[in-house]
């Protein structure tokens, strides 16, 4: 399955898949320059959900029949065949359909930058073609992120 | 209130941050146990309480940039020879607390280690050192009464059949067991992740004295359970799965001191392995109420081995403390199968700081003791010595076993391997490492899967470092080195250190 495991009995709510996954979508790939210098500060496609005890990393589920898709009306967000739904920040006009649409709450409005855009996890498809595991999986300290093809997560919510 | 008493002002640690490096990705925040770091979101400047620092360096460890330094507080009230700072800051808290000084982990005080004051023997050309990668190498030894003498019978059909019955053993691939932490004092995930790597390695973990959780139970096979004083937990099915049965007479850390689980950390599940109602304090007697004498421990011995069919060994487990030879020599002739002593560096989830730091003694000298008087009366074969409390590395278990021990136990170390930074603050349950608490906020920081790996490699290392020490030593067997302290030099101890510990000075 195309999508990183949450196993939220471990998430320890350290927060280094989030600074992970905003250093590696960043120009320097360095977490202090990408927060402090290109802006990137809340730019995280995961984003850790406290309420303690509990707590677990969300990010896009790249879902079967994605209701984010449903809901573009840009043609922005795409299923590709390998199964990770991309969302094509060019074509995005920031309508914040796929916000609303997402049942887990995994794609985000840019409120903060220029451009008006929406994003979300791409799985790092650079980093799978070159045969390695997502930022936010390899930053996780705990083993609470996992990426394992060939496990199959529990079903969605709404497919 | 701006005002802070003077004793609070001087906090041992600061938290250094690098402002420019710091995102404000609050993670050192969430790992926090203490309530030191807190965000202020007005500034978005992350503050530090340094006084509430523990020194646990958990958010240095986490944070992603490496903006974090846990530095020790150098404005400390002067100190001089005899008045140390840790002494300065003891009567500073007792002046505000009024209370008894409660603390975690070992003896930290400079008291002479006798590990680092032997030398391990090598060969040279007169007789050969074996290379442990190329050659057979035994680590594998039997821990149980081992009898006087073995008789075979011969059968009608003329097979040789073992005559004697044989004692109950337990076989370990590598000398190194995991010592006594129990269900409470420690979470059930490091206690699964010992459990697991002990299954792994074929050795043994030790369930402590807080009962044996129902999850555990297919481990089971592997562990040592515990009767203390408290009795917690012990039932029929418990004793029936343990590979062996523990008496814990006394710990290293604290001799002559019970243990108290305040109610509050006592929560349904640890309640319901330590079958006590849930919120109520788990006190552990100093004694045993029914052991005041060794035909008592006899008694209590015996009625666990008939529990348990003869089919398990008994372990007795003492403090190191001034008579610990006599002691032991009693201990063996009450009948037990496994003597455990452990030492004054001994670690502990929470003790009084002036038992933990001025009570027992080294466990070198104990089992050098111990070893030596039960060869003098002739019933060394009766009982297997296992040794614990300040067991540091690969090295200082060669040394223990050449003095006489026939395994030993870690656990320390074991807690090092996981993330512990010896920060002595156990009897908090507040650890940020997720090790000695059972907050299930801070429970979670430990991986079964990551732990038990991390356990696992740490002994398996020690035992590649141990056959490599066996073969410059040109054994090629862990059981040849036990008690052969011929094989042990001294350096920088008195003749009669070195006559106690029944080794000869370097160069003689």
């Amino acid at each position: 399955m195309k999508k990183v495991i949450i196993v939220e009995d471990f998430c320890i709510a350290c927060y280094n898949c989030e600074v992970a996954c905003i250093a590696v979508h960043s120009k320097s790939q360095d977490p202090v320059k990408a927060y402090k210098r290109e802006g990137l500060r809340g730019r995280s496609n995961a984003v850790v959900e406290v309420e303690s005890p509990l707590a677990f990393s969300v990010m896009c589920r790249h879902c079967k029949h994605p209701w984010c898709m449903d809901a573009c009306i840009s043609g922005a967000i795409q299923r590709l065949d390998n199964g990770i739904v991309y969302l094509d920040e060019e074509r995005c006009v920031g309508c914040w359909g796929c916000v609303v649409g997402c049942p887990y709450g995994a794609a985000h409005p840019n409120i903060a930058g220029k451009d008006k855009h929406a994003f979300k996890c791409d799985l790092c498809i650079e980093r799978l073609d070159a045969g390695l595991r997502p930022a936010c999986v390899e930053a996780c300290p705990n083993n609470a992120l996992l990426y394992d093809e060939t496990i199959e997560e529990r079903e969605e919510v709404h497919t | 209130m701006l005002y802070k008493k003077p004793q609070i002002q001087f906090y041992p640690y600061i938290v250094q941050r690098d402002d420019y490096k710091c995102v404000r990705c609050l993670g050192c925040v969430e790992q926090c146990s203490y309530d030191a770091t807190f965000y202020d979101e007005e500034l978005d400047v992350l503050w530090n309480k340094h006084e509430a620092c523990v020194g646990c360096k958990r958010c240095e460890a986490m944070c992603p940039t490496d903006a974090l330094k846990i530095v020790p507080n150098p404005s400390r009230p002067y100190e001089h020879a005899s008045w140390k700072w840790d002494l300065v800051m003891d009567a500073y808290l007792q002046a505000n607390t009024g209370s008894i000084i409660i603390t975690g982990i070992g003896n930290d005080k400079p008291y002479r280690v006798y590990f680092d004051h032997l030398l391990i023997d090598a060969c040279q050309v007169t007789n050969p050192s074996i290379d442990p990668l190329r050659e057979p190498m035994e680590l594998r030894t039997f821990l149980g009464r081992k009898g006087e003498k073995i008789e075979l019978a011969e059968t009608e059909s003329g097979k040789i059949e073992l005559k004697t019955r044989l004692a109950p053993q337990l076989e370990l691939e590598t000398p190194i067991m995991f010592s006594a932490m129990s269900y409470g004092s420690i979470n059930l995930n490091f206690q699964e992740s010992m459990a697991r790597a002990a299954v792994k390695l074929g050795t043994y973990w030790n369930t402590g004295e807080g009962g044996l959780h129902k999850k555990l139970y297919p481990y089971a096979g592997r562990g040592i359970v515990q009767v203390a004083s408290g009795r917690f937990g012990v039932s029929r099915d418990y004793l029936k799965a343990a590979a062996a049965v523990e008496i814990k007479i006394g710990q290293g850390a604290k001799p002559g001191i019970g243990g108290h689980l305040p109610g509050e950390k006592v929560n349904a599940d640890i309640a319901e392995t330590r079958m006590i109602p849930p919120g109520s304090d788990a006190i552990s007697p100093a004694p045993h109420h029914d052991i005041y004498s060794i035909e008592d421990l006899k008694q209590l011995i015996y009625a666990i081995k008939e529990a348990t069919r003869y089919e398990k060994p008994v372990f007795v487990k003492i403090a190191a403390v001034h008579n610990v030879a006599a002691i032991a020599s009693g201990i063996a002739r009450a009948g037990a199968d496994i003597i455990v002593v452990d030492g004054f560096r001994g670690g502990t989830g929470a003790t009084p700081k002036s038992v933990r730091d001025h009570v027992g003694i080294p466990v070198e000298v104990a089992i050098a003791a111990v070893d030596r008087r039960l060869r003098q009366e002739g019933i060394r074969n009766e009982v297997s010595i296992v040794a614990t409390g300040g067991i540091r590395s690969s090295a200082d278990v060669i040394k223990i076993i050449a003095l006489g021990a026939d395994a030993a136990y870690i656990a320390t170390v074991a807690m090092l391997a996981i993330g512990c930074t010896l920060c002595q603050t156990c009897n908090t349950g507040r650890c940020a490492w997720g090790i000695t608490t059972n907050d299930p906020r801070l429970a979670r920081r430990q991986n079964p899967d990551i732990a038990s790996e991390q356990l696992y490699n740490l002994v398996t290392g020690w035992s590649h470092e141990m056959k490599e020490m066996l073969g410059a030593m040109g054994i090629n067997s862990i059981e040849s080195l036990k008690g052969n302290r011929l094989r042990l030099r001294s350096i920088g101890l008195t003749e009669k250190e070195s006559e106690i510990l029944g080794v000869l000075p370097v160069g003689e």
